[in-house]
């Protein structure tokens, strides 16, 4: 077990099926994940990320499938596995934690009866233990009197509340990778930082790996270990967490940063990548960035550039700045 | 002792104690339902009792007019019958026939109609052709057909023994797509909702989120439409007793006391076919006002003209 990483992915490419063609949401993603490490996918609305994350659990909506490419969950090749050993994996081993947390609860459930449901699913444990399995859930997210809320709806509790609730849903069977999709966006920005610090705090302890998906890369620099940035449907850089925080390589990297308010720019009108993320119908040939790039060359029309890594064991990216290897378009 | 603080306190009571309409019909209803269900306790005479009934007492007019036996308040029909009690047992049949029909439509739609949205595709289609196709025959038509058969089969003393759960059953199949329909729409919206991707994630098997995650998110527009069914299946019942389908006239509902009345309504007995009419109109009529008032609480952002 412990020579495998908790998670690979190997030239995932997925597809959606559509009336005049496939249309392809990721495009060759590769990483990896070593168990308990945290990592951050990073990118623009529309860039692939949550694909990247349902696909990982083989949930992608209808038209969208897995056309080549492994994913691989401790060794075990998950991506073909048959719907029901999937099942076993999703939410017991694996568990994900949605946007919004109004959403994800049932509304005419009680919280008691959905995590009871969710520890059933999963495990042959009685009512009663599955009960006191959530109070210590709960317990754990910080939710005060939890007995009390065992009994109450989703409408009862409070935004911040309600996604612990979530979070220890996600937490009840122990698994050893949660995905986050955007886990805070719906929140305010207060609970934002409790809701986020709650995860870090919960991934540290229980050694769980945590693949947070987001836009915010404040967010991402407090909690994660490395990061995936995401353009188009594919990674254009990853590294160490630190490394793309200081110091980003991919010019796309570097303008979401910069679009980041900091203390030093106070009172400035913040950055602004030009143009906006391209249709997945309509992505120009080469370097998918290449028309909002302020360093494009000529062959970044024409050659799609390759992840590379920089230095050993650092900062991968994908940038005919930096001499890397070409593709062809 | 908590459901009732928590009834006590609910939004669905305190609209209810501020709409006199509904109220008004809540009550009404409730008188209406107790003593059709109470009738043997409370009706003066019996009508399924034959010794009792006395051929001479026939079409006695109401005690307020000319040559009235007191002893029949609303008069009598052409067998001798007390109207008020004939009217009391017949309404009675007839709600039996109208929630029980309804129960069966309920059945059957829900099922197909969950099955339909959930799994869509080919199933969806053909479950919804069929709706298609039952609905396209009336539920008039699919009853004289079917009870034509029946009593050519089995014979008319078969038929009436057996009336009740016959009209129950074919009420009940020839208007299951209001039902598929409707709870397959409302599966169809629930479906996209995140926290059925969220009970997928978990690992929940599929029969599990239809019928413990999504079912519980239709009930709303099911229970709405119960009331319109309800109602809508006493008024077939009726319509079939009326056309001499339904009811036999040994064992009446309202609407084959209406028909029984009719032939002597000229003779000047108007009493036997108007007091049951008025009944069956009051009994619908409340019927429909608690439906809307229930999809008024149910629906508040409903627009209210």
């Amino acid at each position: 077990m412990a020579q495998h990483p908790l998670l690979q992915v190997q030239d995932l490419v997925v597809k959606f099926r559509l009336r005049f063609g496939d249309l392809t949401a990721l495009n060759g993603i590769n990483f990896t994940l070593a168990p308990g490490e945290r990592m951050g996918l990073v990118g623009e609305s529309g860039a692939g990320k949550s694909v990247a994350g349902f696909s990982i659990i083989n949930l992608i909506s209808k038209p969208g499938f897995i056309a080549s490419g492994r994913v691989l969950f401790e060794g075990e090749e998950i991506s073909s596995y048959p719907l029901e050993h999937m099942r076993d994996i999703r939410g017991n081993r694996i568990s994900m934690i949605f946007q919004d947390p109004m959403m994800t609860l049932n509304p005419v459930l009680t919280i008691g009866t959905q995590m009871v449901e969710t520890i059933l699913a999963h495990s042959k444990v009685s009512t009663a233990h599955a009960r006191e399995i959530a109070l210590e859930k709960l317990a754990k997210v910080y939710i005060s009197s939890p007995g009390k809320r065992l009994g109450q709806y989703p409408h009862e509790l409070s935004g911040g509340m309600r996604q612990r609730v979530v979070i220890a849903i996600s937490l009840l069977t122990n698994p050893s990778l949660i995905i986050a999709d955007e886990p805070t966006t719906a929140l305010d920005v207060t609970i934002q930082a409790e809701v986020m610090a709650l995860l870090l705090e919960l991934c540290k302890n229980e050694r769980m790996g945590l693949i947070l998906i987001t836009h915010d890369l404040g967010v991402v620099s407090q909690v994660t270990e490395k990061i995936a940035v995401m353009y188009a449907g594919r990674i254009v850089e990853q590294g160490p967490t630190k490394n793309i925080i200081t110091s980003p390589k991919h010019p796309y990297t570097q303008g979401l940063i910069k679009a980041l308010p900091q203390a030093e720019n106070t009172g400035r009108r913040l950055y602004q990548i030009p143009g906006m993320m391209p249709n997945l119908t309509s992505i120009p040939p080469g370097c998918a960035f290449h028309p909002r790039c302020d360093q494009a060359m000529p062959m970044c029309r024409d050659h799609t550039p390759v992840l590379c890594t920089l230095e050993p064991g650092l900062t991968q990216v994908a940038c005919h700045l930096y001499g890397t290897s070409k593709e062809k378009a | 002792m908590r459901l009732w603080k928590k009834f006590k306190n609910s939004y669905a009571l305190y609209s209810f104690l501020r709409d006199p309409v509904a109220m008004g019909s809540f009550i009404i209803l409730s008188v209406l339902a107790l003593s059709a269900f109470g009738a043997p306790i409370i009706a003066p005479h019996n009508p399924y009792d034959t010794t009792t009934i006395n051929i001479m007492d026939a079409e006695l007019p109401p005690v307020w007019q000319e040559d009235a036996d007191p002893s029949f308040l609303l008069g009598t029909d052409a067998q001798g019958r007390d109207m008020l009690s004939t009217m009391l047992y017949g309404m009675r049949v007839s709600l039996v026939i109208g929630i029980g029909a309804t129960m069966l439509q309920a059945i059957i739609g829900i099922i197909l109609g969950l099955i339909s949205g959930y799994r869509g595709g080919k199933i969806d289609s053909f479950l919804m052709r069929m709706a298609d196709v039952q609905l396209s025959f009336s539920t008039l038509m699919v009853a004289i057909f079917l009870s034509a058969i029946f009593q050519a089969l089995f014979g008319v003393a078969a038929f009436e023994r057996l009336a009740i759960p016959f009209l129950v059953l074919v009420i009940g199949i020839a208007e299951w797509p209001q039902y598929a329909r409707t709870v397959r729409a409302s599966v169809l919206a629930e479906k996209k909702k995140e926290y059925v991707e969220a009970a997928r994630v978990i690992g929940l098997p599929s029969r599990r989120i239809m019928w413990r995650h999504i079912l519980p998110n239709t009930l709303s527009p099911i229970l709405v439409l119960s009331t319109v069914q309800v109602a809508h299946a006493i008024l077939s019942e009726a319509a079939l007793s009326f056309l001499g389908l339904g009811m036999p006239i040994t064992k009446p509902s309202l609407g084959s006391l209406i028909n029984s009345g009719f032939d002597y309504i000229f003779s000047g007995s108007w009493w036997i076919t108007l007091f049951p009419g008025f009944l069956l109109v009051l009994l619908i009529l409340v019927i429909n006002l608690l439906g809307d008032f229930v999809q008024d609480v149910l629906n508040p952002k409903l627009y209210k003209g």
